[in-house]
Formats: C-alpha cells, sequence, structure tokens
C-alpha cells in the first residue's frame, strides 16, 4: 500500500505543467527516432545527456523514459510500412506486418502495434510498481560479491543471446571493458592504459564513447553503406481495427506482455529475444495458422506488446540494482551516475520522489503515445521522406557539440573520431553493440565491486564466491558458456536431431532477413 | 524527334504527360517518359510505383505514340538526372508539371522545376495541373 502512496504522490508531482512538457517532449523525440532506421532512443539519449546538464535531474529522467518508451512504438510504423524494421526490437513485427500493409490492412496493423503497446506498457508498468519494491528489498542485502556475480552473468548474458555468434559477442565486450578501464586505477593510483596522454588520466567520458559509437558510427556506417531504392508511398489511412481483429489481437497482447516482462528484467539483451517468442508463441496457437506468412495480425500484436513490456522490465533491474540490460537503460545509468545518483538499492530509499515520478511519468508517456500514434500514424510514416544527408548532418553537428561540451576540450573531439571508427568497424564486422556499451559502462563497477571483495577476503579468491546469489550466478554462466557442448552431447545421444535452443531464433531471423 | 516528360505520380505529372502526349501526337514524335526516386530518402512521394508505370505504358501505346518509360534510381537530384538524359538524348522538347511554391519553401528545398527552366538547353513546357 506504502508503494500506492507514493505512485500517487509521483503523479502528483508529474502533473506540473513542466514535468508534463518534457514527458510530451519525450515520447515525440522518442516515436521519431523509433521511426527513423538507425537512429534509436540509445543513440537519442546519449546526444541529449550534454544538452540536460542544465536540466532538473527528474525532468531529465521523465523525457529519457519518453524517449524510450516512444522508441519502442516508433519502430512498429517503420517495421510494417517498409519492412525495414525502425528497432532492432521490430524486427519480427515486419514479418507479418508488412504482409498486412501489402495487402491493403496497414491500418489494422497500425492500430494493433499501437493499441497493444499502450494495453503491454500500462500492464508492465503496474508490474514495475509491485515488483520493483520486492527487488529492491532483495537487493539491499546484497554484497560486493554478489554484485560482482550479477554484473559477469549481465555480461555472459548480452555477449551470448543476441548476434551472429557468441565469439563476436565476448570480442565486443573485451572492447568495451578496455576502454572501461583506461585512467587511474582507484585503489592503486597507478595510470592503465593512458599511453602518458594526460587527458585519458581521467578516463574517457562516457559521454564521449557513446556518442561516438552510436552516433559517429552510425553515420559512417550510412555514409559507406545505406544507399539503395526508395520506395514509393503506402497509403495508410486512419489506424482503426475491426471487431474481428480486436477479438484476434487481445490475447497476443496479454501473452506478448507476460513474455516481454521478464524477459526486459534479465539481462539476456532486452527486447530482442521475447519479441521472437512472443511471435512463435501466436504462430502456434493461433487459430489462422494458413495466414501466417501472409498478414496475420496476432504476429504484430503480441511482438509489438512484448516489446513494450520489455521496456518496463529493463527498468526494474535499472532502477532497483543498477544493473542495464539493454543499450538505452546502460546511457541512462550513466546519467544517474553524472549526477551523483547510485542507482541501486539505495535509490528508491534516498531518492523516493524521484523514482516515483518517474515511474508515474511512464502512465502518463504511455497514453500520450497511444493518443500521438493512433491518429497520427501517416505524419509519423512521413518522417521517412527525409533526406539522409539532412539526418546525420544534423546528429554529426550534435554528436561534436556534445562531445565538445563534456570538458571544452579538444582531445575529445578526437576520440569521438576514434571511437566513431571503431563503431564502424563493429557494424562492419558485425559485433553487437550492446555488450560493447555494457562493457564500458559496468567496467569501473565491476571493478570496484571485484577489488572490495578480494581485499575482504584479504585476496582470496573464495571471497567471491560468497552466498546462493553469487552461486546461481556463477551457475548460470557456467551452463550457458557450457551450452554448445552441452547441445552436442545431447544431439550425439539422441542421433542428429534436435538442435541449440538458438537454433530457432536464428531460424526465424533467416525468414526475417528473406 | 522525342519529347522528354518529367513524371511524377501528381496531378502536375499527369498534367505533363497529357501535354507531352499531345503534342507528340500533333507533331508524330516519340515521348520518353522519366520518373527518378532519390536513393537518399527510405520513402520517396515521388517516385512512381510498378503498377503506375505499367498503366502509363498502356495509356501511351493506346494512343499510338511511339514511347519509352525510364525509371532512374540512383542520384540525389531530379534536375540532374532530367539534365543528363537531355545531353544524352537532345530531345526536341522538355514537358514538366510545375505548382504554386513559397519563397521560403524553395529557399529551404530549391526548386527542380526552376532548375530545369533555366538550365536545360532544350525548350521546357511548363504545365499546370487542371
Amino acid at each position: 500500500m506504502d508503494n500506492l502512496n507514493h505512485l500517487i504522490d509521483g503523479f502528483g508531482h508529474v502533473m506540473t505543467p513542466l514535468n508534463l512538457l518534457f514527458a510530451f517532449i519525450g515520447v515525440i523525440v522518442g516515436t521519431a527516432v523509433g521511426v527513423l532506421p538507425g537512429i534509436g532512443p540509445a543513440m537519442t539519449v546519449a546526444l541529449l545527456l550534454p544538452i540536460t546538464f542544465s536540466l532538473d535531474t527528474t525532468q531529465a529522467l521523465i523525457m529519457f523514459a519518453g524517449i524510450f518508451y516512444g522508441g519502442m512504438y516508433g519502430g512498429s510504423t517503420t517495421s510494417i510500412l517498409l519492412n525495414t524494421p525502425g528497432e532492432s526490437s521490430s524486427v519480427v513485427t515486419a514479418l507479418e506486418g508488412n504482409k498486412m500493409a501489402k495487402v491493403g490492412r496497414a491500418a489494422q496493423a497500425l492500430a494493433t502495434a499501437a493499441i497493444g503497446s499502450f494495453v503491454a506498457g500500462t500492464i508492465a508498468t503496474v508490474l514495475l510498481v509491485l515488483v520493483m519494491p520486492q527487488v529492491v528489498a532483495f537487493a539491499i542485502d546484497l554484497g560486493s560479491p554478489e554484485y560482482f556475480a550479477i554484473i559477469m552473468l549481465a555480461f555472459v548474458g548480452a555477449s551470448m543471446v543476441l548476434g551472429s555468434s557468441r565469439l563476436r559477442g565476448f570480442a565486443a565486450l573485451l572492447v568495451g571493458l578496455s576502454i572501461g578501464i583506461i585512467g587511474i586505477d582507484k585503489v592503486t593510483g597507478q595510470q592503465r592504459m593512458t599511453f602518458g596522454i594526460p587527458q585519458l588520466a581521467d578516463g574517457i567520458d562516457i559521454v564521449v564513447v557513446a556518442v561516438g559509437l552510436f552516433a559517429v558510427g552510425e553515420a559512417l556506417w550510412v555514409a559507406a553503406h545505406l544507399r539503395r531504392k526508395a520506395a514509393g508511398v503506402i497509403p495508410v489511412g486512419q489506424p482503426w481495427m475491426g471487431r474481428d481483429d480486436w477479438k484476434r489481437s487481445w490475447k497476443p497482447w496479454l501473452r506478448g506482455t507476460a513474455l516481454g516482462f521478464p524477459f526486459g528484467a534479465i539481462p539476456a539483451g532486452g527486447a530482442e529475444v521475447p519479441t521472437f517468442l512472443s511471435y512463435v508463441a501466436e504462430r502456434k496457437l493461433t487459430k489462422h495458422p494458413e495466414q501466417f506468412g501472409h498478414g496475420a495480425i496476432e504476429g504484430v500484436a503480441g511482438p509489438e506488446a512484448a516489446n513494450n513490456a520489455s521496456a518496463a522490465g529493463t527498468l526494474v533491474p535499472l532502477l532497483a540494482i543498477g544493473l542495464p540490460t539493454n543499450a538505452t537503460a546502460a546511457i541512462i545509468l550513466t546519467f544517474l551516475q553524472g549526477r551523483g545518483l547510485e542507482p541501486g538499492p539505495l535509490l528508491i530509499e534516498k531518492q523516493p520522489v524521484l523514482v516515483w515520478t518517474l515511474v508515474a511519468s511512464l502512465f502518463v508517456g504511455n497514453t500520450l503515445l497511444l493518443a500521438l500514434n493512433l491518429p497520427l500514424a501517416p505524419l509519423w510514416a512521413k518522417l521517412l521522406q527525409i533526406p539522409r544527408p539532412y539526418l546525420y548532418a544534423g546528429i554529426l553537428f550534435f554528436a561534436t557539440m556534445g562531445a565538445w561540451a563534456v570538458n571544452g576540450q579538444a582531445f575529445d573531439l578526437y576520440l569521438l573520431l576514434g571511437i566513431g571508427l571503431v563503431g564502424f568497424a563493429i557494424r562492419r564486422f558485425g559485433l553487437p553493440v550492446l555488450p560493447f556499451i555494457i562493457g564500458v559502462i559496468l567496467a569501473p563497477i565491476a571493478e570496484l565491486h571485484l577489488r572490495r571483495s578480494l581485499q575482504l577476503s584479504h585476496g582470496d579468491v573464495s571471497g567471491l564466491f560468497g552466498g546462493p546469489v553469487a552461486w546461481a550466478c556463477y551457475g548460470i554462466i557456467a551452463l550457458a558458456i557450457l551450452w554448445p557442448l552441452i547441445a552436442k552431447a545431447v544431439r550425439a545421444v539422441r542421433g542428429g536431431k534436435g538442435g541449440p535452443g538458438s537454433g530457432l531464433m536464428a531460424e526465424i531471423r533467416e525468414e526475417a532477413t528473406v | 524527334m522525342t519529347i522528354l516528360v518529367g513524371y511524377i505520380p501528381t496531378p502536375q505529372g499527369e498534367a505533363a504527360l497529357a501535354a507531352a502526349t499531345a503534342e507528340a501526337r500533333a507533331h508524330g514524335d516519340r515521348v520518353l517518359v522519366v520518373n527518378m526516386s532519390r536513393d537518399d530518402k527510405l520513402v520517396d512521394a515521388h517516385r512512381a510505383e510498378g503498377r503506375d508505370l505499367t498503366r502509363l505504358d498502356a495509356d501511351l501505346a493506346e494512343s499510338g505514340v511511339e514511347h519509352e518509360v525510364r525509371r532512374v534510381e540512383h542520384g540525389t537530384d531530379p534536375a540532374d538526372a532530367i539534365l543528363s538524359i537531355i545531353d544524352a538524348e537532345a530531345p526536341r522538347m522538355l514537358v514538366i508539371g510545375i505548382r504554386h511554391r513559397s519563397p521560403v519553401g524553395k529557399l529551404l528545398l530549391g526548386s527542380t522545376a526552376q532548375r530545369l527552366l533555366l538550365d536545360a538547353s532544350c525548350p521546357v513546357l511548363a504545365v499546370k495541373a487542371g
């Protein structure tokens, strides 16, 4: 009940004109970047970090949350109309959504995506309110060894679940970790990997890393690759659904929510896995199997609900443990750290107004998004007509300004370009971005907990295995790493059939790219 | 001789095409229809869909004019695309559709029609939508 009171207080704080304005700006910007392929909420929040230096923490956070939620809404529009996902979380939506658009049911597809996102977002935010305090209560007793174990689990999860291969995932993670530990060792005062350059002694500012990786890297990638024939305008019409569409949509919405929320909360790559799973589930459970592959509305409703629910789920570990499970959350974590706040179980105790205002703003933002997306979908689709040079010139401008604003030194601009090139190389060689950014951001935190646990146990490695939480984490890590061997053994016993779990995802991904 | 038409799927584009067809029938010319879509946009409202071009082709065939329908899908400037076709084909006349633009709109986005009127090496027939 206490939480409910806090939440109602939070609503009271959100309902000021200025906070509402920031929520509104957030959802508008979020939808816009969601619609545009290649430009996502992570890049946007990174670009906005320097601009928010002078903003109130709560207002900036409300805006970021709006961008995060908005990106999940906007991505579906591009998936449905263009067969090009606006966001990685909308890859699956394109499978059925674009088929629906091709047979003239774009309006219904957009409607079930928007309404499903709203339903899922609202339910998942309620779940967030219920679950977060429990997780906080659990996390408050965790010591450094457990934290280190959880972070290791996040590293392994982010590196292994997504991407084309585990090797690439771990390579990206290691590059990120290497960048993350540049600077002065906090315990011994030694300089690490600074190459005698004084500007590196403080480490590389995360703003520079994030902006370089997401904005400059993406701009270079687009400049090098994405010249492709334009598509014609797809007539959208006013999104609405008939009675039959409602009947076929509401169950997938709920199932998508149930899948999305827990997957958002565990470190397994955010929204992509639950959307894939939701699609598979709907294909199995549907009463119209013949329509799958030709524009089944269930195939849009389920995944779209799942990606919004996972967005809310992502906030549980972020706010309760300080653990980001996707790129946008990682950058929001950086923002909180920059404000001198320590995201973790103590945050909700020390800053209850901030946390509950944020949660309340999610409800408000979700409602705003429904109001914006349902009637205005044709307008959002117009964004796709912006010539790319205009967009990326603007992005590079903001990126450069942001990198300069951090310290006002030219050295950061060279770093920005250097990291931009790394970002380009990462895309070129198919390395996933998520382990990279999580590595950069969590490296100092992981190191802190590692050193602290080892100090407590006087350098004894067994100090890292304190408590059941750590055991469980290391157990899961071991299982995950050994999985290919186990799967091989199982297959050998069974005689060929039955591949590893990731085979299914690969199969769907192949379908998605065809 | 050839009459070149810059076609876009709008009333202006249709008017240009109609004018070009009439002109070609009167003088026994060949009609070359060009549609350009920019490759630096994800969606280009001026792109004529495949079915548009098929219909166009059928209409021209029915009217008994010798014709060719060509689609340009690379480049970022329709004016450049048409000017280079004028250089290659040396048409007798270029037909385009024009519409009102605000001064600010022209300042921000430029005007394809204006560039063609000024830079084309052949006479230009500018048509307004019915």
